[in-house]
């Protein structure tokens, strides 16, 4: 232990008396060994068979839980998205059925008024012929009476004129009066 | 008196091992010392801590139960990361050393506090307890296929008779060593260097006459700044020693990688 006793002699600053460096002082070591293993072992035995298990414990019911939580977050958001989905289909058939029973009101209502539309046609069709053949018939009418007041004036014209006689005074006069 | 303050201001006289109860066995001293009794107080601190943080067992934690779940997970994840899901069957050990060499570190901070791992003979215990785990699970679970360790695929056999196979023997005879004196060193030093600036400061303010006591502030900041690197380093050993176990039992569980 020569060279441990001088190591210590400097840390002592060479006053005391020559002492071993005590890290290195073997006559400690049983003592550090027993007390070491001692200890570690009853520190490794409570670990491994209370302390750890217990955290270890704690640590995987909160994982548990976690996974758990967040599997059924998942199932719920899937039951949402299916609800959604269904509200959605719903809503779309409503929309179509919808949809048909305009459509089929406008045909129906269509039909009918294109019916009424026909028949009023056809009827003022029929009153505008009957008013047609009145009219020809009231010309045609007037018309022969036309030749009768004509054949009746020319005939009145040519006795008057060929029956009396006309001074040249009267045709002055007639003329002037046109002037 | 000198000799007394020299005394007092030595910065390895931290590390001296007083014993609190003499016990002797056959001719082994194991007297419960201050040592043993840092041990026993990070043991017992750990287990009521884990304990009561869990006594709730509720849903959404509150702060020690966070902790204590935070503490769990990092563990888990740092040994499922480097050595498969097959390594959580060794999430208990290394849990275990995580914790221990954590609150062993941290409690070695607070002053007049003695730190159980500025002892070699402490973290070679714990690293040869790694050592003789990753050899017992390595022949148990591959026999002689373990051996593959210092055979890996793919290198052409003179470079591996010469070169890669010794080489890898050497660096897996070398591993509790390093794996020990990492942690040893780290613990020793910082509170070598703690110490002296502390007691430097103390030294400064009371033996330096009227102005000159202000010097006394330099090695105080000193002080200051040096405790967060400090407990930066109480976790980050703990940290490193806790992940090389999990690529030694990585090792263990699949030799031919």
């Amino acid at each position: 232990m020569n060279s441990l006793s001088i190591i210590m002699a400097a840390g002592d600053g060479g006053a005391g008396k020559v002492k071993v460096f005590s890290p290195l002082d073997f006559s400690t070591f049983p003592s550090q060994l027993f007390w070491l293993f001692l200890s570690f072992g009853i520190l490794l035995f409570l670990l491994s068979k209370v302390l750890l298990p217990r955290l270890g414990g704690i640590l995987e019911e909160r994982s548990n839980r976690i996974a758990d939580d967040l599997d059924s977050a998942a199932r719920m958001q899937r039951e949402a998205e299916q609800a959604g989905k269904a509200y959605e289909q719903s809503l779309s058939d409503a929309r179509a059925k919808a949809h048909n029973v305009a459509e089929t009101t406008r045909a129906s209502v269509n039909a009918e008024l294109e019916a009424e539309l026909l028949m009023a046609d056809e009827q003022t069709a029929k009153q505008t012929a009957q008013a047609e053949a009145k009219i020809q018939a009231t010309r045609e009418a007037a018309m022969a009476n036309v030749d009768e007041i004509a054949a009746e004036t020319a005939q009145a014209l040519t006795q008057h004129l060929f029956t009396k006689k006309v001074t040249i005074t009267a045709v002055r006069k007639a003329i002037k009066a046109l002037g | 008196m000198a000799a007394e303050a020299g005394k007092q201001f030595d910065p390895v006289r931290q590390f001296d091992i007083h014993k609190m109860v003499d016990i002797q066995v056959g001719k082994y001293d194991i007297s419960f010392t201050n040592s043993s009794f840092m041990m026993v107080v990070a043991v017992a601190a750990i287990c009521l801590f884990l304990f009561l943080s869990t006594t709730k067992k509720s849903l959404i934690p509150g702060r020690f139960q966070s902790l204590a779940e935070i503490s769990y997970e990092f563990v888990a994840n740092m040994v499922r990361s480097t050595a498969g899901r097959d390594g959580l069957q060794f999430f208990p050990f290394v849990y275990a050393i995580f914790m221990f060499i954590l609150f062993a570190n941290i409690f070695g901070l607070i002053p007049f506090f003695f730190t159980t791992t500025s002892h070699i003979i402490v973290t070679f215990a714990l690293a040869m307890m790694v050592m003789v785990t990753v050899l017992i699970v390595g022949f148990w679970k591959n026999g002689f296929g373990f051996l593959k360790l210092f055979n890996p695929s793919g290198v052409p056999l003179i470079l591996k008779v010469l070169l890669v196979t010794p080489l890898e023997i050497i660096s897996f005879i070398s591993r509790p060593l390093s794996h020990s004196i990492r942690l040893w060193a780290n613990m020793l030093a910082g509170h070598i260097m703690l110490k002296l600036f502390a007691s430097f400061g103390i030294a400064m303010a009371v033996g330096l006459s009227g102005i000159f006591k202000i010097g006394a502030i330099a090695p105080a900041i000193m002080t200051i700044a040096l405790t967060p690197l400090e407990i930066l380093v109480a976790f980050l050993q703990a940290y490193v020693f806790a992940i090389l176990t999990s690529v030694y039992l990585n090792d263990a569980l699949n030799p031919g990688h």
